[in-house]
């Protein structure tokens, strides 16, 4: 039997993380003149170390435990304070152009993960319709 | 869904930036205002930016994520209005001067390119994000 629960793999997780990563990174951007606030990003890696151990594929039989509780996690534990390359004496650490080469690039990805699942469901579908 | 906070966000930085473009506009336009007095003379309005939580979680501390801005305050600048020797002009004291506003125009200026700039940033910000959720929604199409 086909394992619905797997069936995008990462891709699904991959998908809120990066909307949540979006959310961080337009609030970053939103900041950028405010004095004091601190840039902060999600930590792609450690979130992805942590998503991959709970993945079905790992183990297919506890599938049912994959998205529990790890979405409230998303934006909390794993954001961390970027470092400023040059700091401003208001201190603020955003910088508008990091800032928005990680929107962009996070854009990119959501859209690369996005096309992932579309393109599992046309194959799903396609599998279907034949005969 | 976090995408939509993203609205909420960049809205709350386009209203900030829009009202900082506002007190730039009205210190540009009193830049040669006068006055007979000291205390009467213009002075440069600034506004103040504070991080604020946004969106439907704003109560709850539990979604730091959703930081917006919004203005805190205009605060006037307390740097001493400019007094200069203006005899022909009707608000001149009996000694024959005016005050002048105590604007910067370069400053001024500067300001106002930066508003505009982050302004943009928040538009790009928020188009993307539409266009992103507008593609999650035509997902497996």
């Amino acid at each position: 039997m086909l394992p619905l629960d797997s069936l995008f793999g990462v891709h699904e997780r991959a998908l809120l993380l990066r909307g949540e990563r979006t959310a961080v990174l337009a609030a970053n951007l939103a900041n950028a003149d405010t004095p004091g606030y601190k840039a902060r990003d999600i930590n792609f890696a450690s979130v992805l170390a942590g998503e991959q151990a709970n993945l079905p594929m790992a183990a297919p039989n506890s599938g049912q435990a994959v998205g529990t509780a790890a979405g409230s996690e998303l934006g909390g534990s794993n954001l961390q304070y970027r470092v400023p390359y040059q700091a401003s004496t208001d201190g603020n650490t955003v910088e508008a152009q990091v800032e928005q080469a990680a929107f962009a690039e996070n854009t990119v990805r959501y859209q690369a993960s996005l096309m992932f699942i579309t393109r599992q469901v046309q194959a799903l579908e396609a599998a279907l319709a034949s005969p | 869904m976090s995408l939509f906070n993203v609205f909420d966000v960049a809205g709350s930085a386009m209203n900030a930036q829009s009202m900082r473009l506002n007190v730039t506009a009205s210190n540009l336009a009193n830049a040669d205002a006068v006055s007979t007095t000291a205390a009467g003379a213009y002075r440069a309005r600034h506004p103040v930016f504070q991080t604020a939580m946004v969106g439907a979680n704003a109560a709850s501390a539990e979604e730091p994520a959703a930081a917006g801005v919004r203005v805190l305050d205009v605060v006037q600048s307390d740097t001493t209005p400019v007094r200069r020797h203006d005899p022909g002009n009707p608000l001149a004291d009996a000694e024959g001067y005016v005050w002048g506003s105590n604007v910067n125009p370069v400053e001024e200026m500067a300001n106002m390119i930066s508003a505009s700039r982050s302004y943009q940033g928040s538009v790009e910000v928020m188009t993307t994000s539409r266009d992103l959720l507008l593609k999650t929604l035509a997902m497996g199409r």
